[in-house]
């Protein structure tokens, strides 16, 4: 069995957190105690059932003020796959929320109501799916019961979105009519759209196909840690213990260490009490290398037959995530994998008007903007571009006065 | 690009794993909090498999309210011996005695609220700047939206309101002095996937998790173990019963359930068919809806 991670974006009108509510109350994964607590709750939906909206509400502050104010994490499973959303909510002031939730995301599942169709916020969410690269897409037209379960508005919207998704190059988009209220097409087949042939939202994400990218030339480890217990009966032992990012390594592979640029080949593979002969990404694992070369924390493994860029020049796309705008002048901290080195924006390229995604040229970068620019690090990155290898191509910006996290960095190119 | 991918308990494991590691990496002084719960037990296996044959980057901390189940000290004793590593404990009754705090009256005293306390005391003593912990964002809905990183003001504060984005898995731990991380390397994990965990790997656990028979009052509609800690009069009946505890705290606040499972494999079988979630079994979360979230916000693990 595995994991699907995935995101739904959408407002509180869309009827998002009805749509969670309604997967997990469908699926049976509410427990007695929550069901009770739910049942016991004074808010109800106009016909008298149970709002299962509540079963998302996380903070106090949220319910006294009906909204979601930040990612919540919920967890299900069926007998074929285990599922974590990440529910952020979809007002363009928590864009960086959205955001945050989308970088792990395997799936994004983009909420429309089915009498709205695609509005201009139907248009931000697909940009921020199609900027973080979440490999698969769910159209969920909602509310088909407020529409007759009308086979023709449904197949208007999607003719609309496909319109969107061919603007922002995404593939693998399937489309679901369904009613989250009512439960049409969330868990179970709906016979009030007969229509519709496809499976159900609940089916689709059980069969759905990850793909891991598990070439050599992509593989990836960054050094988090270097094992050395300098004992009598290990005085020589030295392992380099990290998670394979992306691709995946095999002893005698040949091994570039970067930034520093030397070459060894990987003798040994430790996961604790076992020795695979292979190292997956997503395994955090302890690697030997035949020769004594010195690596520390920050420096990355890679596969000799295919490097990554090394570069102190990068452009990139940025999502600003802070109340206190970008100010290029000052010196942010850049962490990308185990890396954090000194940093500056050095040119601001371009923002995106994320509603309708024309550029726009100004020159401040404010909270929840998104655009491209070019950064300059102290010492150089070892980076892939996003677009081919999200795992080695994602870096965050910290403001070091605060020591908050101001930035989400998708890495593009190096510039000269 | 290939269709296999990690089985979820691997998959689990290994984000714990680079979790742990972000840690060793990033901070000065760590220090892992150890409750001797299963999930506290779990983040022991999941240390040594991120730093075996090296030693632990950091002690175990275990904050003692002196009410716990003698079972819980004797495994956490025994437990220490096997793995050699350092551990540091902070007592309740030393926060009491230096009058930092003052003992709960009436029938429903109990030192979980103190023992917040003691942990900030310790946390100050040995000036941890990241102390890891086994929570989990299934266990309770204010918990679901904590971050694996949460940084906490040098009151242990918790601000909901204003949390760090945490984007891929890049984990910031950058903090001011005065101010520490509290990170929970198991966030991802369900009650389900930490005893199947446990079964995979073949983890002891103190005996008070499996089916035995204790005497025991039902107190606020839930069964509550006889104790000379438990402020007991006539009104309260004492039976004797067939239980097991699905979380370990003090032996005040946690509630037992009845129970004929005698073997992991029954335990397993139970919580998958079970009706009742885990933190229902936790008086301390039932004084009010909201009761985790304000606890949090004051500091609590």
């Amino acid at each position: 069995m595995d994991i699907l991670k995935f995101i739904t974006a959408g407002s509180v009108d869309d009827g998002k957190s009805t749509l969670i509510g309604r997967l997990l109350y469908d699926s049976e994964a509410i427990l007695a105690d929550q069901l009770e607590a739910l049942h016991a709750s004074n808010r109800k939906n106009d016909d008298g059932s149970i709002d299962l909206a509540i079963l998302t509400d996380g903070l106090k502050a949220e319910r006294e003020q009906g909204i979601t104010i930040d990612v919540a994490y919920k967890y299900f499973e069926t007998n074929k796959r285990k599922f974590i959303i990440a529910d952020a909510p979809g007002h363009i002031q928590y864009t960086r929320n959205m955001v945050t939730g989308a970088s792990n995301a395997g799936l994004a599942i983009i909420l429309i109501d089915a009498r709205k169709g695609v509005v201009e916020q139907t248009t931000r969410h697909s940009f921020l799916v199609s900027l973080l690269q979440i490999p698969q897409v769910v159209v969920a037209v909602n509310k088909m019961d407020m529409v007759d379960y009308s086979e023709e508005v449904f197949n208007q919207i999607v003719a609309d979105y496909k319109v969107l998704a061919a603007k922002l190059n995404l593939d693998n988009v399937t489309y679901i009519p369904v009613s989250a209220l009512k439960g049409d097409n969330i868990v179970h087949a709906s016979p009030n759209i007969s229509w519709y042939s496809g499976d159900s939202l609940l089916h689709h994400l059980e069969n759905v196909e990850i793909t891991i990218d598990d070439s050599s030339a992509h593989a990836r480890l960054p050094v988090q840690w270097v094992v050395r217990p300098q004992t009598e009966a290990l005085h020589d032992y030295r392992g380099y213990a990290g998670r394979v990012s992306s691709g995946s390594f095999r002893v005698n592979d040949k091994v570039t260490i970067l930034p520093s640029g030397f070459s060894s080949t990987i003798s040994k593979i430790e996961l604790f009490d076992k020795q695979p002969e292979e190292a997956l990404a997503g395994m955090s694992v302890t690697v030997h290398l035949q020769d004594n070369i010195d690596i520390s924390r920050g420096d990355i493994i890679v596969n000799s037959a295919g490097h990554p860029q090394v570069s102190k020049a990068i452009e990139a796309d940025l999502c600003w995530m802070d109340t206190r705008p970008l100010d290029t002048s000052l010196t942010y901290l850049v962490q990308h994998n185990t890396k954090t080195v000194r940093c500056k924006v050095q040119e601001i390229l371009y923002k995106v008007n994320i509603n309708t995604l024309e550029k726009d040229y100004a020159e401040d970068f404010k909270l929840n903007d998104i655009g491209r620019i070019v950064i300059k690090t102290a010492e150089p990155l070892a980076f892939d571009p996003y677009q081919i290898n999200k795992a080695n191509g994602g870096a965050i910006i910290i403001d070091s006065r605060t020591n908050v996290t101001v930035g989400a960095l998708m890495l593009r190119d190096s510039v000269e | 690009m290939s269709k296999y991918r990690l089985d979820y308990l691997d998959e689990l494991e290994a984000e714990a794993i680079y979790i742990l590691r972000e840690v060793a990496g990033q901070f000065e002084k760590p220090a892992l909090l150890f409750s001797g719960g299963k999930d506290s037990i779990t983040l022991v296996r999941l240390a040594e498999k991120a730093f075996r044959p090296g030693k632990f980057p950091f002690p175990l901390v275990h904050i003692d309210t002196g009410h716990n189940f003698v079972e819980t000290i004797t495994y956490r004793d025994e437990m220490i011996a096997r793995i050699g590593e350092k551990l540091i404990v902070g007592h309740v009754q030393d926060s009491i005695n230096e009058g930092k705090v003052i003992e709960q009256k009436g029938k429903n005293a109990s030192r979980n609220a103190l023992q917040t306390v003691t942990l900030l005391d310790t946390i100050a003593k040995y000036q941890f700047d990241a102390c890891i912990g086994g929570a989990r964002r299934d266990e309770e809905k204010a918990r679901a939206k904590e971050r694996i990183f949460s940084v906490r003001d040098e009151f242990g504060q918790w601000d909901p309101k204003r949390q760090r984005p945490e984007l891929w898995d890049i984990y910031n731990g950058k903090i001011h002095k005065g101010e520490n991380v509290r990170v929970f390397p198991i966030s991802n994990w369900t009650e389900l996937d930490v005893w199947n965990y446990i079964r995979r790997e073949n983890i002891p656990l103190p005996s008070i998790y499996f089916a035995h028979k204790r005497d025991c009052i039902t107190r606020n509609g839930q069964l509550m173990a006889a104790s000379p800690f438990l402020n007991m009069d006539e009104e309260d009946i004492i039976e004797n019963k067939n239980v097991r505890f699905r979380t370990v705290g003090d032996m005040t606040c946690t509630a037992a359930v009845e129970s004929y499972a005698f073997e992991i494999d029954d335990i397993i079988n139970e919580i998958a068919s079970s009706k009742i979630s885990e933190r229902g079994a936790r008086m301390d979360d039932k004084v009010s809806e909201a009761a985790m979230e304000d606890r949090k916000k004051g500091g609590y693990f």
